[in-house]
């Protein structure tokens, strides 16, 4: 009884697995590469003197058949595929289709709304990150503080992060509309005569979103940052405050560093959020993304050029989705560049 | 229990204990301001969906407060959308999303948490590189499966791609992960076989990621929009984000309180699971930092 290994267990180790029972199998003793992997990887049976490998080796692969599945045919393949089918005249709907080379990439390198909507998606990083890593972090220091009706207040900050960014995108077009609460507030306080055109000037239209985007990712950042000032020793905030220390010079000094890698790691995660927007722009700009297209990003553009049932070209969207991967990847390994040498 | 009070601690704090009246002030003060800006928006438009068709909700004589409050654009709403319709795809996606991603996010996870099979690394691979894309730039492609699969403007299609998320595995095995080895081994010895140590021993300690999960899920098919944007084609198929839209730009100018009613139905589902499971949504995020 005392050499139960993982599949060795009298009842019938998993469905499909009883078919086998515990004696037919004698038991082997540990091989080279068993006893390398046990010294590496102490199993629960490490120290029962059994083999600590399944003796059914697709057992633990029947497990993990349908997320190896998934992973692989919705994830790594459709990447392969569009590197494919970037080289092609492939249309959406299906039909013959071309090799045609570079064609796709010389085109998009000459199109000016390919580089227009780059330039709308970097923008939107850059003015957003660092708006994104500084305000949630002012905010978290403000709610950190266990004041009575705190939850409260922490679960309404949250609120923007449950609606859907079509529910939120539709409140802030209300909002900024012609005849919406803030420019009819700004032209009863006579700080302005004629509405401002949030939603028909193409800048106004970008930076709404952005504001947008930075609104409904408050408080999910507010939370991130939470739980990483706990980390923060409170004794350095006493003995700093009874060295005279204001508060903006404690938070330059104590609580940055102390968030530091929070810091990074949201800047990089808002970064790669910024490069992926689309809902913000198509509710704030409508279905066309801004006047003419010029508020278009790259996820925008994508669906534009290569996915519409008519005039789309699937093959010049996956050029153009090959680029915004390129753009994301560049994003992530600064970041980690950036993180290392920090650390260092 | 009913021994001699002694009169301890004060149970309640007072005002002072929290700092100096001024610094109290000014906290409230910059939350409710903060308030007012993250919720103000969303308040706003529930307040609107409230106001009486007598009363403006643009425009300088709109006023915050609906004076007639009613319920019409909520039965207008039902009646001349069919939001029911949309409701209920939504929710078939929600649902079958939730309960794939929790099958098979649960027995990748407990497969990872276990030594001892070769392999491991190789899967471990697959699935950092699965999140290695962003959805944006694979969504040509991922069409062109769902279109060769026959399953445009098909609701199956909208849930296929997302049907298990390396992220979801991952947060299942550091579960697991964290189940002490010596109650397995216990219950190894008393001859419960892999199965059994799943069912009775690994997922009831884990029901904390399995809510996280399930939250997460429900979620991103509720919210989701661009996938379901490219999928979709015809108004019977639709979901509640995609109607909404529609209906906002559609060019039967519809009432704009209709509108506001949608949206403020379409929130209510997430706001009813954030009351019940609130401390599993803020866990939630931290998890979602593993995305990297």
């Amino acid at each position: 009884m005392a050499q139960h290994t993982l599949d060795q267990a009298p009842v019938p180790a998993s469905p499909g697995a009883g078919a086998l029972s515990p004696g037919t199998s004698p038991h082997r003793p540990p091989g080279r590469l068993r006893r390398a992997l046990r010294s590496v990887v102490p199993g629960p049976t490490a120290d029962a003197g059994g083999a600590a490998l399944y003796r059914r080796w697709w057992l633990p692969w029947l497990w993990m058949a349908p997320a190896i599945v998934g992973t692989t045919v919705f994830g790594v393949f459709p990447f392969l595929n569009t590197l494919l089918v970037s080289f092609t005249d492939a249309k959406p709907l299906g039909g013959t289709y071309n090799l045609v080379g570079l064609d796709n990439y010389t085109r998009m390198f000459g199109d000016s709304d390919f580089w227009l909507a780059t330039r709308n998606s970097v923008l939107y990083a850059v003015i957003v990150v660092p708006l994104m890593i500084l305000l949630p972090l002012l905010l978290a220091i403000l709610v950190e503080k266990n004041l009575p009706g705190i939850g409260f207040f922490r679960s309404a900050f949250y609120t923007p992060v449950l609606a859907s960014s079509v529910v939120v995108g539709l409140s802030w077009q209300w909002l900024l509309s012609d005849q919406g609460l803030v420019n009819t507030w700004l032209e009863k306080a006579h700080i302005i005569r004629e509405a401002i055109p949030f939603l028909s000037d193409s800048w106004l239209i970008l930076l709404s979103a952005m504001g947008l985007t930075i609104w409904k990712g408050l408080g999910w950042y507010m939370i991130f940052y939470l739980a990483a000032l706990g980390n923060v020793p409170k004794e350095l905030h006493e003995a700093a405050a009874v060295d005279g220390a204001g508060s903006i010079r404690r938070f330059w000094h104590i609580t940055v560093p102390g968030v530091r890698q929070s810091m990074m790691l949201v800047g990089t995660l808002t970064g790669i959020g910024s490069l992926r927007v689309f809902t913000e722009i198509y509710m704030l700009g409508g279905s066309t993304g801004g006047p003419g297209g010029a508020d278009r990003t790259l996820p925008f553009y994508i669906r534009d050029v290569g996915l519409d049932p008519l005039t789309g070209n699937a093959g010049y969207g996956a050029a153009v989705s090959v680029a915004l991967f390129a753009l994301t990847l560049g994003l992530t390994l600064l970041a980690q560049r950036l993180t290392k040498e920090d650390e260092s | 229990m009913t021994t001699a009070v002694d009169k301890p601690r004060r149970l309640m704090p007072r005002w002072r204990d929290y700092g100096r009246p001024r610094e109290l002030v000014v906290r409230y003060l910059l939350l409710v301001f903060v308030l007012f800006i993250t919720v103000g928006p969303l308040l706003w438009q529930l307040l609107s969906s409230l106001k009486g068709p007598t009363e403006d909700v643009f425009g300088s004589g709109a006023s915050l407060f609906p004076h007639h409050p009613s319920l019409r654009a909520y039965r207008q709403v039902f009646d001349q959308v069919p939001v029911w319709t949309y409701i209920r795809n939504s929710f078939f996606v929600a649902v079958i999303s939730i309960a794939s991603q929790l099958v098979f996010s649960t027995m990748a996870g407990y497969m990872l948490s276990k030594p001892g099979w070769k392999g491991r690394k190789l899967v471990w691979v697959v699935l950092m590189a699965s999140m290695m894309f962003p959805f944006e730039s694979i969504m040509v492609s991922l069409f062109l499966s769902i279109r060769d699969l026959g399953l445009v403007d098909n609701l199956v299609g909208v849930w296929l791609p997302g049907f298990v998320a390396a992220i979801n595995v991952l947060i299942m095995r550091a579960a697991f992960l964290a189940v002490p080895r010596e109650i397995e081994d216990a219950a190894m010895l008393d001859g419960a076989g892999e199965w059994k140590r799943f069912r009775y021993l690994y997922l009831p300690s884990a029901y904390g990621a399995i809510l996280v999960v399930t939250i997460n899920t429900f979620i991103s098919a509720w919210d989701d929009f661009l996938w379901p944007l490219i999928v979709l084609r015809t108004e019977d198929h639709f979901t509640l984000t995609l109607g909404l839209s529609r209906l906002q730009s559609s060019s039967f100018g519809y009432d704009q309180r209709l509108v506001m009613a949608g949206s403020v139905i379409s929130v209510i589902p997430v706001l009813v699971l954030f009351v019940i499971t609130q401390r599993w949504f803020y866990k939630g995020v931290s998890s979602g930092a593993v995305k990297l």
